[in-house]
């Protein structure tokens, strides 16, 4: 028997379910990770000890009185800090939320749990997943395991250091603009944002309401496949969720897929591209092309990445994205005014108003001041047709483009961020600089495809390079498929930072 | 007061917030209830918690439909939500979800009636469907309170074009309105209730010298009394033409703002709140949240199906098949179910004015009584028709009649049943009348004296005699059978 946490998390699931592992010997193991680890990587906002063990122990009672068990029996997943549980809190990594204690569950982790999944924490984030680095929360920063001076990546940062420093099994991130894969790739783990409506966003605190997709972020492609089948599905309370049958992801996971096609967009691979991750990425696509995947070479116009007279990088994608979500959250944070719940200033206020800014004043960061104030901006009147707008002209024109690629090929194959894990503070001065972390993923939200991250090797420094696989609507299973592919032909999996083998 | 030379034109356009009577709320599903404790009907989503999305009440939908087609709109196949952004403390999300380019109804009119016994045609620009918001309670000197109860009431929002001219023109078409959608079974429209609130945009065009001078338009918030609203028109009228009359080219419709006005229900006045320039930018925007609404003929043929005769149509069509006078085919055409109780009597062969006149007669007054409509007393069509026809076969007498109706109305029983338990049935044994008129002047020489004689007592003399003989036979002979007997027996 090996290590607990030298398992996948579909290892550990079979290795509960025949009695070799109890759940509660697994959780238990967990938390002794959390405890020994955590204060060097600072991945969790909250950890339910107890309640973790409560739950691992029923798995393990159930599972001895011979019943039934879901297809996440006994494994320890954490949340990130956005998605609303009706036990512990539900921060986003907010001041104004700090106490927040949601009375309902948000669907993805209800669904968690009905599949007996043992919830042992929630992980920090940037500000209300505005960010890409988790510097941004309003609580702490997290840490790279891989590299404890540098980010993990954001906006789930925590989500992705705790898979990485195996202090959970799996955990679930969400995805607005990158947040779920940008991180993937910085920790060395699998990041999945599935199709926009695959997943209920119910529970979901908003922060882009028509780019948010949760999905998991784990140590293998198996393990995506697993969690994603839990999670995915319509959703009543969501009227964004497409009512459309659930496949069996992990039915014909490790099937290669016949006459792949591969699609490698040229405007990708520019010089904005760290020469590190270049070359991976074309030594992977070698990797196909030996397994019999056809590489053909496709273009995305409007999600070009360019530089400008100063020679700066631009970006039609991020441009569009910036105003689509920052309008969105505008509207979405409005609601946190100290009125009904959350932070509520301390402070002598002469009337409603004052008390609204002193408020929001008080409890909301940097970050999500800076996009509540651009997003209310190109919202206003005047302004509306020239910015939001225009935005979603631009939006169409990159869908569009993802369609006419989709025509050639059937995966497209792409870096997941420009650069591997940068120190901490590098980038927080310059907020510009770091909206371009996100500059290959952003445009996937837009289109509302389904993206996934996975470990392509290590850098040089020892950090791990992530590489981005994106298919066209609903095209989950093919996609995993592709990404197991890969893992079995590379033999890059499951890549494991010093930290945890102390 | 006006100024004889000059001519003052009111223009008027009114906007009529209309709460559905759905069962739940717009979004999500808490009682739409009226009354009850403060904070009882809330949930997550209507009080805007993070995380929650809403999802959309389809009858609510189809009522904003049903009141649109009345309305001869044109409902839109595509059909989306809005956020309209503002801060207040009883809008949870500091959002409504409401509907801004594209609302489901649009390009109707109203034919109202008018005193003079014409009507006018009001068009409708638009009737779109929103969520109402909660209500701030202020009944505490320390801090106000805010009840979320009413937060995602489904709201329908109806506006009307500046066609009307004056106050008469209002009050006709903010009562046919209300008239229309408890017709069509979409809202209570109790305004006590706060079911139905108006708010009127007014200005002047007035005429002096040949030149036509436009006031500044005024929208006034709020009213939620048909009182209100008029008095606030009548106050505009008059106030608008005074400020216009101390600065004639000074108070002019594009030399200031739109201003915004609230109404003082103690003085019957308005108050000036704000120029509309101070006004919010609600930063409209698509609601990410909720998937757009299209509409299809067949949803929207089903629900125009749905409709019939609408009030107006019915209230004409009383007026001119029935020959009532417009009091009588209005009383009759406040709600539908009174009306079709006489539709279906005269379907089964009742004569219509009988109807009518029991309908508005005993069946007006009981229900009078009991603070309901006549259709709510019980009565039945079968009844009406058959206490119809018995009166127009001379099977009962008028005041027989109306004692059957009461007994009919208590006992749910038949009325020739009751006639006959009662024994209320005409008398048409001319031998027992015959014995009962000579027994009258047998036992009365005096009266008998007087109608023979004829002069001043006659006819009361007459009457007396009538009145022996129906107290003879309990009220049930007919008295048109009495009169000409006794004129036989006494050759008058």
């Amino acid at each position: 028997m090996s290590q607990i946490n030298e398992l996948s998390a579909l290892e550990l699931r079979d290795a509960i379910a025949a009695g070799e592992v109890s759940a509660t010997q697994a959780a238990k193991e967990y938390l002794e990770a959390i405890e020994k680890h955590d204060p060097q990587v600072s991945a969790y906002n909250e950890v339910f000890t107890d309640r973790a063990i409560e739950q691992a122990k029923q798995v393990d009672s159930r599972r001895q009185a011979g019943e039934k068990l879901g297809p996440l029996a006994g494994l320890p997943i954490a949340l990130k800090d956005n998605m609303c549980t009706t036990y512990g809190k539900t921060s986003c990594s907010s001041k104004i939320l700090a106490d927040f204690q949601a009375p309902y569950m948000s669907t993805a982790a209800a669904k968690l749990e009905e599949a007996g999944a043992v919830i042992i924490g929630k992980t920090n984030l940037d500000e209300f997943a505005m960010g890409s680095s988790t510097e941004n929360s309003g609580l702490k920063p997290t840490r790279n395991p891989w590299d404890t001076q540098r980010v993990p990546g954001g906006s789930s940062g925590g989500s992705a250091a705790a898979v990485a420093a195996r202090l959970c099994a799996a955990s679930l991130g969400s995805d607005t603009g990158g947040s779920i894969r940008q991180p993937a790739a910085f920790c060395g783990v699998v990041g999945f944002k599935p199709t926009y409506g695959r997943v209920s966003r119910y529970g979901l605190v908003a922060y882009g309401s028509s780019l948010d997709q949760i999905g998991p972020m784990t140590q293998t492609v198996a393990d995506a496949a697993l969690l994603s089948g839990v999670i995915a599905g319509y959703d009543c309370k969501d009227s964004t969720s497409v009512p459309k049958d659930v496949p069996d992801y992990l039915a014909n996971i490790e099937t290669p897929i016949e006459n792949l096609r591969i699609g490698l967009p040229k405007e990708f691979y520019s010089d904005a591209l760290d020469p590190a991750i270049n070359e991976s990425i074309h030594t992977a696509a070698e990797a196909y092309k030996s397994a019999g995947a056809e590489v053909i070479e496709v273009s995305l116009p409007h999600s070009r990445i360019d530089r400008d007279e100063n020679g700066d990088l631009s970006s039609f994608a991020v441009a569009c994205y910036y105003i689509v979500a920052m309008a969105e959250a505008s509207s979405n944070l409005a609601r946190y005014d100290g009125v009904h719940y959350g932070h509520r200033t301390t402070e002598q206020v002469g009337d409603i108003i004052e008390l609204y800014s002193k408020s929001r004043a008080e409890g909301f960061g940097e970050e999500v001041k800076r996009r509540i104030m651009l997003g209310t901006y190109t919202l206003s009147a005047g302004y509306y047709d020239a910015y939001y707008n225009k935005a979603l002209k631009v939006r169409r024109l990159i869908k569009n483009d993802f369609d006419a690629a989709f025509e050639k090929c059937d995966v497209l194959l792409c870096p997941a961020t420009p650069t591997t894990a940068f120190n901490i503070g590098e980038k927080s001065d310059d907020p510009l600089t770091m909206y371009l972390a996100d500059i290959y993923t952003i445009s996937v939200n837009l289109a509302g495809l389904p993206g996934l991250s996975i470990p392509a090797g290590l850098s040089d420094q020892g950090l791990p390079i992530g590489m981005q696989l994106v298919g066209p609507v609903f095209s989950e299973e093919k996609l995993l498929r592709a990404a197991r592919m890969y893992e079995k032909i590379s033999g890059v999996m499951k890549l494991t930072p010093e930290m945890v083998k102390k | 007061m006006t100024d004889t030379k000059d001519k003052v034109k009111p223009i008027i356009g009114l906007e009529i917030h209309v709460e559905l009577a759905t069962q739940t709320k717009m979004f999500c599903r808490c009682r739409n209830n009226f009354g009850d404790p403060p904070n009882t009907n809330v949930c997550p989503v209507c009080i805007g918690m993070p995380g929650v999305m809403p999802v959309m009440n389809k009858k609510a939908v189809e009522y904003s439909m049903k009141v649109g087609l009345a309305l001869d709109c044109k409902v839109a196949g595509f059909t989306k939500w809005d956020r309209k952004s503002y801060y207040y403390p009883d809008l949870p999300k500091n959002y409504q979800l409401s509907q801004y380019d594209l609302p489901l109804n649009h390009g109707g009119y109203m034919e109202v009636p008018l005193e003079s016994g014409e009507t006018k045609k009001i068009r409708v620009l638009r009737a779109h469907l929103e969520e109402d918001a909660g209500k701030n309670v202020h009944d505490n000197p320390s801090h106000t309170g805010v009840d979320l109860n009413r937060a995602g009431v489904p709201l329908l929002e109806i506006v009307s074009e500046p066609d009307m001219n004056s106050a008469e023109e209002v009050m006709s078409y903010a009562r046919s309105m209300q008239r229309l959608v408890r017709w069509l079974g979409v809202s209570e429209a109790n305004m006590q209730m706060g079911h139905m609130r108006f708010e009127p945009n007014i200005n002047l065009h007035i005429t002096r010298d040949g030149k036509t001078y436009k006031t500044p338009i005024c929208e006034v918030k709020n009213l939620n009394s048909f009182r209100a609203l008029e008095n606030t028109v009548n106050y505009e009228i008059g106030r608008q033409y005074a400020e216009w009359q101390s600065d004639p080219d000074g108070y002019a419709f594009d030399k200031r703002n739109k201003e915004n006005r609230g109404y003082d229900d103690a003085t019957g006045q308005t108050i000036f709140q704000r120029e509309k320039e101070e006004a919010h930018d609600y930063r409209y925007f698509p609601e990410p949240d909720l998937v757009p609404v299209t509409v299809d003929d067949a949803w929207r043929d089903g629900i125009a199906s749905d409709i019939g005769e609408l009030p107006l149509q019915r209230r004409q069509r009383y007026m001119d098949k029935y020959e009532l006078a417009f009091k009588e085919a209005d009383a009759l055409t406040q709600e539908p179910a009174t009306g079709d109780i006489l539709d279906e009597a005269v379907a089964c062969g009742a004569d219509a004015k009988r109807c009518v006149n029991l309908l508005l007669s005993r069946g007006a007054a009981i229900a009078n009584e009991r603070g309901c409509s006549i259709a709510q007393t019980g009565l039945t069509a079968g009844q009406l028709a058959e206490l119809a026809k018995m009166l127009a076969g001379g099977d009962i007498n008028a005041t027989s009649a109306a004692k059957i109706f009461d007994k009919m109305i208590e006992s749910g029983n038949n009325p020739r049943e009751i006639a006959e338990s009662q024994g209320l049935l005409a008398v048409k044994d001319t031998a027992a009348l015959e014995a009962w008129v000579d027994k009258a002047i047998e036992a009365n020489p005096q009266a008998v004296e007087d109608v023979k004689s004829g002069g001043k007592k006659q006819k009361k003399a007459f009457g007396f005699l009538m009145g022996q003989v129906m107290q003879m036979s309990r009220g049930a002979a007919q008295p048109g059978d009495v009169q000409k007997l006794i004129k036989e027996k006494l050759g008058s």
